[in-house]
């Protein structure tokens, strides 16, 4: 497999088999009464990494963040942060910190005030705490507003007093929960590079917690996509978008076709799949050992062409069908073509020229095509 | 230069007819909103001023054997000259009294405080009590609000005279210690400084503990979670997050207990025995046992003056809190 996310910097200790990672999850388990929110979950991050938890609500994400800040206890499994285990450690002595999705910010104090609280805590000289609130406010640009009370700022602004009491104490790891969650959309765009700006430049361990996949796409070196309290992929950006390991995780990030099918043959690495209305594809990209069964071929909607004449070089998949619904996007347009068996395939083409003579439409007979590496085969 | 002759000006533009229009709008709102506000206005005229006037006005005349047993007395019949004539007679005497006889500094003093320990005491028993309603489940705190309110279902004088079963020399509480073998001789509650902190702890407690529940319920608790998670322990976050949040709960509640406190009679009088010095007793005993009307009004109206004192700063506190 050819290297994926190679855009990324070259920073890479998970593939790395000496690497020690920083932070373990090994078995853990929390219920809630009746409710299993974590479910023997394990997972490693390693130091200076960005790590997304993703997941819809209810996942365990939450949880998972709160046990390493010493909110929760695990019911069962260890937590291990430097090789330390954490069990029974109350959060006040972890040396993690957390900015919490409300913020939290002490109503009676002031921003520097704020910020300065996690510093006085530790016993830091007065001359020290104000350098320190000094450089923060620096950091996210609210020197004007240091005397305010969290009330007389705006969201945005309210947000990164958030973030700068948080990593004022310079803590091994940072845990976000939905940092951007209540930023409008433009003001989350911005601040999503600010983070990881920020991320790079004191050198911390980021662990964010967000149930928008653009957010953690954007942001986080790794992803893990967390399904009722498991883990359900850990990978790069990349990795998660092009190789999702399971029909889930493929849904879950992006959009996504899954022709089904059964697995009739091999053909060299590939495997044909038939589909439920008889048409055959190749597919590359199995997992190793699958050559018979029900399987899916994911393929994401912009590596789908649809032309009106069938393409000539029959190296890849092509199939017939019908302009079914387009919606024109501006920089793309995206086409819903139904196929003989009644599928119905998401494909999107970039609009890369202003005036297309001819430009398909509704109801026009078309061809899709796409090659048999462009996808992967799941099984799960 | 170019004239602008031939473009008739407008008498009235429309901006201007919009502008009449919605002023007359503002008119009768704040109209209304006067209206709305002249009612409690009214309230406390009638209600408040009106006696507290009735009542200054006695306490600057005379004692008589008669009825009503002072003089001056107004009356609508003598006219203006003899409004004018009974001015004339009133007299500032009995405020001069108080300062001459020490009694009534004393009960002052001593009001003051047993309503200042009896307040502090509550505080110390409501807060507790609050912080766990507050942060109960909500399906159970509609439940605790109601247990804390259930006592004003029976009489309030039933309940201080309860107590004199519970606290008395072989009353229950001294049975139940002697039972348990914790004493030997039945302790002296009864008729002591003790037994009124007891009584005014009780009775007050729902005045303290609902103005704290109610500061306590809105404090969005992850700000504890976050104190924590800064370094602090669950105690230095108490005082450094919660109870400064609390505070115009603390203010509101020991404000609603220390003043009905001060001028109490009904518990110095049944749970504190003959000895007992509290302004509220010493005005009863004016009024009824001695009958000198003027005397006692006076003495209300100065303890009213006391009780200015700390509701002005309630006031303060108060939109200070709103403020923010």
């Amino acid at each position: 497999m050819k290297a994926l996310g190679s855009i990324r910097r070259t920073f890479a200790p998970w593939n790395d088999p000496a690497a020690k990672p920083y932070i373990v999850f090994d078995g853990v388990t929390k219920r809630f009464g009746d409710f299993t929110a974590v479910d023997n979950l394990s997972l490693s991050i390693f130091e200076r990494e960005f790590f997304a938890l993703l997941g819809a609500s209810g996942c365990g994400k939450s949880t998972l963040l709160r046990m390493l800040a010493g909110f929760e206890e695990p019911t069962s499994g260890r937590i291990l942060l430097d090789g330390q285990d954490l069990r029974g450690i109350p959060p006040y002595r972890r040396p993690v910190n957390m900015m919490f999705q409300s913020y939290a910010l002490f109503p009676h104090m002031t921003v520097e005030a704020n910020i300065a609280f996690g510093l006085k805590q530790d016993g830091m000289p007065k001359a020290d705490v104000e350098k320190r609130v000094g450089e923060m406010l620096k950091l996210v640009k609210l020197e004007p507003f240091a005397k305010r009370k969290p009330h007389q700022l705006s969201g945005g602004q309210r947000q990164r007093v958030a973030l700068a009491r948080s990593v004022a104490k310079r803590p091994k790891v940072l845990l976000l929960d939905e940092p951007l969650g209540a930023l409008d959309k433009k003001l989350r765009e911005e601040t999503q590079f600010e983070l990881m700006d920020l991320q790079q430049d004191l050198g911390l361990t980021f662990i964010v917690v967000t149930h928008d996949q653009e957010e953690a796409m954007t942001m986080a070196d790794r992803i893990a996509v967390l399904d009722k309290g498991e883990v359900m992929q850990v990978a790069t950006p990349a990795e998660i978008y092009e190789a999702p390991v399971s029909r889930f995780v493929a849904n879950f990030i992006g959009n996504v076709n899954l022709l089904e099918g059964t697995v009739t043959g091999r053909e060299g690495s590939a495997l044909r799949i038939k589909g439920a209305s008889g048409a055959e594809i190749t597919a590359q990209n199995a997992p190793a050992g699958v050559d018979h069964g029900e399987v899916a071929f994911a393929i994401r909607p912009e590596k789908i062409k649809v032309s009106s004449h069938a393409p000539t070089n029959g190296a890849g998949n092509m199939m017939e069908g019908e302009v079914y619904d387009l919606a024109y996007l501006g920089d793309m347009t995206v086409y819903l073509v139904k196929l003989a068996d009644g599928q119905v395939v998401k494909a999107s083409a970039l609009n890369s020229a202003r005036v297309t003579e001819n430009p398909l439409t509704w109801n026009d007979r078309v061809w899709i095509s796409f090659a048999p590496d462009a996808g992967v085969v799941l099984t799960r | 230069m170019t004239e602008t002759t031939g473009i008739p000006t407008t008498p009235a533009s429309p901006g201007t007819a919009a502008q009449g229009i919605s002023q007359q709008r503002g008119m009768v709102a704040s109209l209304t909103s006067r209206l709305v506000i002249l009612v409690p206005y009214l309230w406390l005229l009638l209600f408040f001023l009106v006696p507290f006037l009735i009542v200054f006005k006695i306490s600057l005349s005379t004692t008589t054997i008669a009825m009503p047993p002072y003089v001056p007395v107004f009356s609508l019949d003598d006219g203006l000259s003899g409004f004018l004539a009974g001015l004339r007679e009133l007299t500032v005497e009995n405020y001069l009294w108080l300062t001459q006889d020490a009694l009534y500094f004393n009960a002052y003093v001593s009001s003051v405080v047993i309503a200042a320990v009896s307040t502090f005491l509550t505080l110390l028993v409501g807060y507790p009590m609050a912080y766990g309603m507050a942060r109960a489940p909500a399906s159970m705190r509609a439940t605790l609000l109601m247990l804390v309110i259930l006592p004003f279902w029976t009489s309030f004088l039933i309940r201080v005279y309860a107590w004199i079963g519970i606290l008395k020399p072989e009353g229950l509480l001294n049975q139940f210690l002697l039972w348990l073998g914790i004493i030997d001789t039945p302790l002296q509650i009864m008729n002591t400084h003790t037994a009124i902190y007891i009584g005014i702890v009780y009775s007050y407690l729902p005045f303290m503990v609902l103005p704290l529940y109610a500061s306590l319920e809105k404090m969005d608790f992850s700000l504890i979670e976050a104190a924590q998670d800064l370094g602090c322990t669950p105690t230095a976050a108490f005082w450094k997050i919660t109870f400064p949040l609390s505070l115009p709960g603390v203010v509101a509640g020991s404000m609603l207990v220390f003043i009905p406190a001060v001028g109490e009679f009904v518990i110095p009088d049944l749970l504190g025995g003959s000895q007992t010095l509290m302004i509220g007793r010493t005005l009863w005993n004016e009024f009824f046992a001695n009958r000198d009307w003027p005397v006692s009004s006076a003495v209300a109206v100065i303890l009213l003056l006391i009780l200015v004192v700390p509701i002005v700063f309630f006031q303060r506190a108060q939109s200070r809190a709103q403020e923010g």
